[in-house]
């Protein structure tokens, strides 16, 4: 035994770094929708960084422990209390059997994640314990927690001290506005120059439709499509294509009017033209927002998209150098 | 509205040059033809091939489509360039196979009309192309037909081929493999339902679809099967090797029932007695251009072993 759920918050899933391979049978990824705080999370207990932790969106958990155990609470600024006496996020704290984790309300970001040492220990589904809820797949049955869950903890790996830090440089939550950044492509050539144009210049908002799957973004102007005969098989409306594989980070723009940036759990094709993708290093900001939160999109070439992963990838190697 | 749509019968044409493009800095999509058919289907089977078995460092995920593929690649293993340039040196590939597939035929029952998608769409009534019919008699409408039993006898008495798997875990979406001018065609629901039973038989554009998962959905709904196709707790015999029934290059054939055969059948399956009919076949392109009616009631006879 190691956790029970006493309450589960708003969507709370067990995660890992997901499950690759599956994608082209419609099994997403799955995983943290932020990996980097995922994976300090994990650090800071001395778990693997790849361990399975728990994810919370907006609204913590109410956590009784069985085992004594070393906790983490990254990602969102979702202020962390051991038996009602606050702790530190960013930070390992020490709870015992017997006492309980909650947390305080949402100060900033959208997600946190809760690393316990040992990590939690759901049965391996497809390679990775991660929750795709959709699918009903992995995690602790396929589901989001519930109160009266009770979940197993892995064998603690490497013992550390209380009190140890994630540099507050390491710790990354999106600023308002957020810049996604955006290199265009896959079906672009079908809305005019204007319109990419104001794709580009509007401010827009996250729409509260904003989950594991897909973000949607509203206020912007709507996109004036290219005129064209429909390809056989496409729909007749102007934003349908032949259902094709939908890329992590791929937008799309249903109708022209509300871009979706799909995320770890996206579907994974479909009929609805995608004119670029958010590039692979601020992915992790995504998870990070919250609905109304002011977005740009802002484009890049590859060069540019290319040194923010080096950048990111920079960034890991420093936490791991900081919390090895 | 009915589906506006290119000359139904357009003469066969050369096949396009694909389309490469990058999505973000871990995808490359390439477009094997804006339209759909079965020939663009078998380039696509051919060319995703050709990139399995050619083992480029760095490719992570091959995932075809209908008419299309996507590989998610490993950036710091290979440059987007490189890995561009592999892809596109493979393409004539595809050109210079022969588009022969061993494959499976699947027999799938369907109660048409059933209760559940009926109280499914029912409720969301506001948001179809004509409130004042059911999706089934809209798609028989705009398609010509005399009758709903007469689409019953047009959608279930050909074969369909299974020309991608995806948008959610193990969904086949199907295409009719008959000559594009007999093709049901019908639009998506002008906004999408927050709601769809499992196991639906679903149609939008040219393409049908079951859904594995109750859940959001487009698609107009003309029925609902029994026979499970997504299994992630591993309760289905014929689905303990993998979870998800469908590859890309299966072939469906609907069989309709009566309420007491689908009642009869959803007790086979609680109690684990259902086994599905399913032949392996070889199936040529070439073959079935030929004669698309004579080749389906071949492989009627596969299926049913006579």
């Amino acid at each position: 035994m190691g956790i029970r759920i006493i309450s589960p918050g708003l969507a709370t899933t067990v995660q890992d770094l997901g499950r690759p391979g599956y994608y082209h049978l419609g099994i997403p990824l799955s995983g943290g929708m932020d990996r980097f705080a995922l994976r300090a999370a994990n650090l800071l207990v001395g778990n693997d960084p790849g361990a399975a932790v728990l994810e919370a969106v907006f609204l913590g958990p109410q956590i009784a422990f069985t085992r004594d155990s070393m906790v983490a609470v990254t990602g969102a600024e979702l202020p962390p209390k051991v038996d009602g006496v606050a702790r530190e996020t960013w930070s390992a704290f020490a709870v015992k059997a017997g006492q309980v984790l909650s947390f305080d309300f949402l100060k900033g970001g959208a997600r946190a994640y809760i690393a316990i040492s040992g990590g939690i220990d759901v049965p391996l589904v497809l390679g990775s314990r991660s929750t795709y809820a959709l699918g009903a797949l992995g995690g602790h049955e396929g589901r989001k927690l519930a109160a009266g869950d009770e979940l197993r903890l892995g064998a603690p790996g490497r013992s550390v001290k209380e009190g140890r830090k994630v540099m507050p440089e390491l710790r990354r939550l999106p600023s308002a506005p957020v810049e996604l950044r955006v290199l265009t492509g896959l079906y672009w050539h079908r809305i005019t120059d204007q319109s990419g144009r104001d794709f580009f210049a509007d401010t827009w908002k996250v729409a509260p439709e904003a989950d594991r799957i897909g973000y949607r973004f509203r206020g912007g102007r709507p996109l004036a499509f290219v005129p064209r005969t429909p390809p056989f098989g496409a729909g007749s409306d102007p934003s349908n294509i032949v259902d094709a594989c939908y890329p992590y980070g791929s937008i799309q723009i249903p109708g022209g009017t509300e871009p979706i940036v799909l995320h770890r759990d996206a579907v994974s094709g479909g009929g609805y033209f995608m004119l670029g993708t958010v590039i692979s290093a601020d992915m992790d900001l995504i998870g990070q927002l919250q609905p109304h939160t002011p977005a740009r999109f802002a484009a890049v070439d590859m060069a540019a998209a290319l040194a923010a992963r080096r950048g990111r990838a920079a960034l890991i190697g420093k936490l791991g150098a900081s919390l090895g | 509205m009915p589906q506006s749509s290119p000359p139904r019968s357009s003469p066969p044409r050369s096949s396009p040059p694909m389309r490469y493009s990058f999505g973000g800095d871990e995808h490359i999509f390439v477009e094997v033809d804006e339209e759909m058919s079965l020939e663009a289907f078998f380039r696509t089977l051919s060319v995703t091939n050709a990139v399995r078995e050619s083992k480029i460092r760095g490719v992570a995920e091959i995932c075809p489509a209908n008419a299309s593929f996507q590989i998610k690649f490993d950036p710091d293993a290979i440059s987007p360039d490189d890995m561009l340039g592999e892809l596109k040196g493979l393409e004539s590939a595809a050109a210079g196979t022969e588009a022969v597939l061993k494959t499976r035929i699947i027999e799938i029952p369907v109660l048409y009309n059933d209760p559940w998608t009926h109280e499914t769409l029912m409720r969301f009534r506001e948001r179809h192309q004509d409130p004042s019919v059911t999706d089934i008699e809209y798609a028989a409408r705009i398609n010509d037909f005399a009758s709903v039993d007469a689409f019953i006898a047009a959608h279930s008495g050909s074969p369909w081929f299974v020309t991608m798997v995806g948008f959610v875990a193990g969904l086949p979406f199907l295409y009719q493999m008959v000559d594009r001018t007999r093709q049901i065609e019908a639009p998506k629901y002008l906004r999408p339902r927050t709601d769809t039973p499992k196991l639906t038989v679903g149609h939008g554009g040219c393409f049908g679809c079951i859904y594995s998962v109750r859940g959001a959905g487009g698609y107009q709904m003309f029925g609902i099967t029994q026979m499970p196709i997504y299994d992630p707790r591993h309760e289905i015999g014929y689905l303990s090797e993998f979870m998800a029934l469908f590859r890309p290059g299966d072939m469906v054939k609907w069989k309709p029932l009566t309420r007491e055969a689908y009642d009869q059948a959803v007790a086979d399956v609680d109690a684990g007695r259902f086994q599905p009919l399913m032949r392996d076949v070889t199936f040529s392109l070439a073959e079935f251009q030929k004669d698309n009616d004579g080749y389906n009631r071949k492989l009627d006879r596969v299926l049913h072993g006579h």
